[in-house]
């Protein structure tokens, strides 16, 4: 299957702004299906952004972020052609990363 | 605490709408009549329509009122241009462009059902089948089509037919709406068979297709604004932030129904068919924006 996460990282100047869309169900645990049964929460606990092996962006997500979450954000400090790699780590342990040029 | 802030607002609105409705159902029965279908006039209706909008939005740009409720706000417009940078309908096409190509168990593909191949074809839907009488919307001929090839049949309001719709209307963008009514007094019938049900009021609020997005397209209901009617297929398939995920056509008028308090139809029933039909003829000539997406 294709990856989970679509991501566009332009550098203007010596800043570089980042979009990330991932698809995710982000379910809360509290939501009952068709059936009546609770669908069990599966959320993404953990979002890294890493340019050149540094951190550049951490989230800590829980349950209130949305479905299919979608993030945007700048930093200082990339060229164009960089890579920036992206990574996801959910409560059942799946995950699932990929590596973009900065343009 | 929202129903009692509610309520006089739709009292209102009702009241106001009462009089303008009923004056057209009086003119429509003068002019209708079923036997000979005498005085339907579909060409007049439509620059009657799209004269409606453009003189009640003399700001808004004939091809804008595709955009729905981004053509009727500046502020919500602005948020939608960013949020098009990185649409949230760019998985459901990515899969349906996945669906299209890959083929049946029987090796033949949905290309071939379609004219062209399927592509570049959605501005011709929905057409009005003259061997079967009927009309036949995308939805139904994608169905169909699976059916000839012996394959189950997809849900109408469900994801699998709004990732293959929005691939479809994709290759179709900008294209403008082309919606033929041929020289056969059924597809006259079915025309305004679908402007009687768009025009009719129904359901415990006692609302029309028309009461929102005829009469107060550009209008705040709850936290949302009204679409106009006019082009408001043209971007069907649409991702909705408040179903946070796709919707069909189908989905749409099923949707629309409930939340007037009236009994849905059956999805691809007769009904929604013509309406489907009606809405698409108004808006020939106005590009396909598909797929969309909605707040």
């Amino acid at each position: 299957m294709a990856s989970t996460i679509r991501v566009r990282a332009t550098a203007t100047g010596d800043t570089t702004e980042v979009q990330a869309l991932i698809q995710h169900p982000m379910d809360t645990g509290l939501v009952k299906d068709a059936q009546g049964q609770i669908i069990p929460a599966h959320f993404i606990q953990q979002l890294t952004f890493e340019h050149n092996g540094k951190t550049v962006f951490l989230a800590n997500w829980g349950t209130a972020v949305s479905k299919d979450p979608y993030v945007k954000f700048s930093f200082k400090g990339a060229n164009k052609g960089d890579d920036l790699r992206i990574s996801w780590v959910d409560n059942k342990g799946a995950t699932d990363n990929t590596t973009a040029k900065i343009q | 605490m929202f129903r009692t802030i509610l309520c006089p607002a739709f009292a209102a609105l009702a009241a106001a709408a009462l009089a303008c409705v009923a004056a057209s159902a009086i003119a429509a029965s003068d002019k209708a009549d079923p036997k000979t279908n005498a005085g339907i006039n579909p060409v007049a209706d439509a620059t009657a329509f799209r004269k409606f909008f453009t003189d009640k939005f003399p700001k808004v740009k004939l091809e804008e009122f595709v955009n729905g409720p981004y053509s009727m706000d500046e502020d919500l417009h602005k948020q939608w241009e960013e949020k098009e940078q990185f649409a949230p309908y760019e998985f459901a096409l990515e899969t349906g462009k996945d669906m299209f190509s890959t083929p049946f168990r029987n090796g033949k593909t949905y290309a071939d059902c379609f004219p062209n191949g399927g592509i570049g074809i959605r501005q011709n839907y929905p057409y009005f089948d003259e061997k079967e009488g009927k009309v036949v919307t995308l939805e139904l001929a994608l169905n169909r089509c699976r059916e000839a090839n012996s394959e189950a049949p997809y849900s109408y309001v469900k994801d699998e037919m709004a990732s293959l719709t929005a691939y479809m209307a994709f290759t179709s963008r900008s294209k403008p709406m082309d919606i033929r009514i041929p020289n056969d007094p059924r597809a006259l019938e079915a025309y305004e068979n679908g402007k009687r049900y768009f025009y009719t009021r129904r359901g415990q609020l006692n609302f029309s297709c028309a009461t929102c997005h005829v009469q107060s397209p550009g209008e705040h209901i709850r936290a949302e604004i009204l679409a106009p009617a006019l082009g408001i297929l043209n971007a069907m398939p649409i991702y909705r932030s408040e179903w946070s995920g796709m919707g069909t056509t189908s989905r749409r008028f099923i949707t629309c129904n409930s939340q007037t308090r009236a009994v849905p139809l059956e999805p691809q029933s007769d009904e929604y068919r013509d309406v489907e039909y009606f809405l698409s003829y108004v808006a020939n000539g106005l590009p396909i924006s598909g797929p969309g997406a909605r707040p």
